[in-house]
């Protein structure tokens, strides 16, 4: 038996790297969040539409496969995978050490900062919200900025997406100067923004630009430098099973082509305005 | 499945308990002293009287409590005219908005229910208060009330768990009662199944504490036989309340 084990243990390592550079797979099922514009969402035919969903077919196109998307809330994304209601998910979410305990990530598709918003009556000190600021190795000056932001948040209501990483990154920062409060999605965020139920909130920046663009959000405006790494990780990566290393291999190789010729770039500025597509490093 | 995380997501999720109990106790009492007048009001002869508390029954037992908390919730909060006004520090808070739906959906339920009890009062015990010379409050107060009441009891109850049960959709507006709380771990943990399970063993102990709780009481008021016979062996005699 132990020697069958064995055979079949090979057996299976081989078929992986075999399947690893041609998935047999025929069709899978992609899951996005469907309420994160511009990274996905439900437009007005109740069609799944956004970066992710164009990034996945072209994904699927390259790996010649069929796909099919579902959307699915936030909190129950990554138990949705887990349980095979689907084959991945591509839903802007950020690769992180915490979720890599549970599933696997593609190499990162795009790489893109997280803000801070407040609404525009609230008096806060003006600071740079151009500047970038990696939280993954702390020094001084970041220290002395934190320090800064959070005095101005201090006694303030901030809402954050449910299982995000900005309610990690909230939560340990300002989480003892400040409410959290977190939501089941970033349109309900925005609602109680508007309705002056709380200050402002921390989430993914496109998201918030397209909020902040919109006449809704005219009234709010970022605050704070763009904040990324740290709980956020190194970019958003597309899900999946760990057990599915064919799969993996497959969405890693037609992403380096998709980032090679451009098409992963050309989709940002098409959704976004601006290139998030990570850069090759060779 | 994981029983260590289920004992320890069992632990963590009790401290939502009181937030949940405040949640269907306050409504729950606040829905009974609304229901009282409205109850007589419906049962009323008097069609301007009967037809508005009717189409207030109408609109909440005819909607889900869900849309009601969201309308109250979200959509009063689009209002200008209402966040400029006193009424929103009331209701920008989650919590208040939370109990004026649930209360406001319990008073409908809790009408109906009561316009039975009133109407399942004998005529005869009316009669006969009106003949001692009773006035109208004094009837409704001593006669109609208590008799209306214990007639209701079991089916109070229902509205009770119902309620009680209800009080999760406060997690949708960011409340963190019992199922706030489960959802927060669940994005903590991605392990849905054993803290589900475990606040469902949390409802399912308060609602067993409210349902013997009720059993007592009706036990007590309706005079029903106890499950053991009286040492003595007399059951006091059942009083008449057309049941």
């Amino acid at each position: 038996m132990r020697k069958y084990g064995f055979v079949v243990a090979v057996a299976a390592i081989l078929m992986s790297i075999g399947l690893g550079q041609a998935s047999e797979r025929k069709a899978i099922t992609i899951a996005a969040e469907g309420a994160s514009p511009p990274w996905d969402y439900i437009d007005a035919n109740g069609q799944l539409v956004g970066f992710d969903i164009d990034v996945g077919t072209d994904l699927c196109a390259r790996m010649k496969m069929e796909c099919k998307f579902v959307s699915q809330d936030w909190d129950g994304i990554i138990p949705g995978l887990l349980v095979k209601k689907y084959d991945a998910i591509i839903s802007g979410m950020s690769i992180t050490e915490k979720r890599k305990k549970s599933i696997a990530f593609s190499i990162p598709y795009a790489v893109a900062p997280n803000g801070i918003v407040m609404r525009k009556s609230i008096p806060v000190p003006l600071m740079d919200t151009t500047a970038k600021l990696d939280l993954t190795e702390m020094d001084a000056a970041k220290q002395e900025t934190i320090a800064k932001l959070k005095e101005s948040v201090t006694g303030r209501t901030l809402g954050v997406l449910r299982s995000s990483n900005s309610e990690v990154v909230v939560n340990e920062l300002f989480g003892d100067v400040a409410t959290v409060r977190s939501y089941d999605s970033q349109e309900n965020i925005q609602l109680d923004i508007i309705s002056e139920r709380i200050d402002g909130g921390l989430g993914d920046y496109l998201t918030w630009k397209q909020f902040l663009d919109s006449p809704e959000g005219k009234d709010v405006t970022f605050f704070g430098p763009q904040l990324d790494g740290g709980p956020w990780g190194p970019g958003a990566g597309i899900g999946l099973r760990k057990e599915d290393t064919d799969l993996i291999a497959a969405f890693d190789k037609a992403l380096l082509e998709s980032i090679a010729d451009g098409t992963l770039a050309k989709l940002s500025v098409k959704w976004f305005g601006v290139d998030i597509a990570p850069r090759l490093k060779n | 499945m994981d029983v260590e995380l289920l004992l320890t997501s069992t632990m963590t999720l009790a401290s939502g308990i009181p937030l949940t109990l405040i949640l269907a106790l306050a409504s729950l009492v606040i829905g009974l002293v609304l229901s009282v007048p409205l109850a007589f009001l419906r049962a009323s002869g008097n069609r301007w009287v009967s037809l508005p508390v009717l189409a207030y029954t109408y609109v909440f037992r005819g909607t889900p409590l869900l849309v009601q908390l969201f309308i109250i919730y979200y959509g009063l909060g689009q209002i200008d005219f209402i966040r400029s006004s006193v009424l929103w520090h009331v209701l920008r808070d989650p919590f208040w908005c939370s109990l004026l739906a649930f209360s406001l959906n319990s008073a409908a339920y809790t009408t109906e229910v009561f316009r039975g009890g009133i109407l399942a009062v004998p005529p005869g015990m009316i009669d006969a208060a009106q003949a001692i010379g009773m006035t109208p409050l004094q009837q409704k107060r001593k006669i109609i009330l208590p008799i209306a009441f214990r007639g209701i009891l079991p089916s109070y109850v229902n509205e009770v768990i119902a309620l009680l049960k209800a009080s999760s959709l406060a997690s949708t507006v960011t409340l963190l009662e019992i199922t706030g709380l489960s959802r927060k771990l669940v994005s903590e943990t991605f392990a849905p199944y054993e803290i589900f399970i475990a606040a469902g063993i949390l409802y399912l102990g308060l609602t067993s504490v409210f349902t013997s709780g009720f059993r007592m009481l009706e036990t007590r008021w309706l005079n029903a036989p106890p499950k053991q016979a009286a040492p003595d062996g007399i059951a006091v005699k059942r009083v008449a309340h057309g049941s």
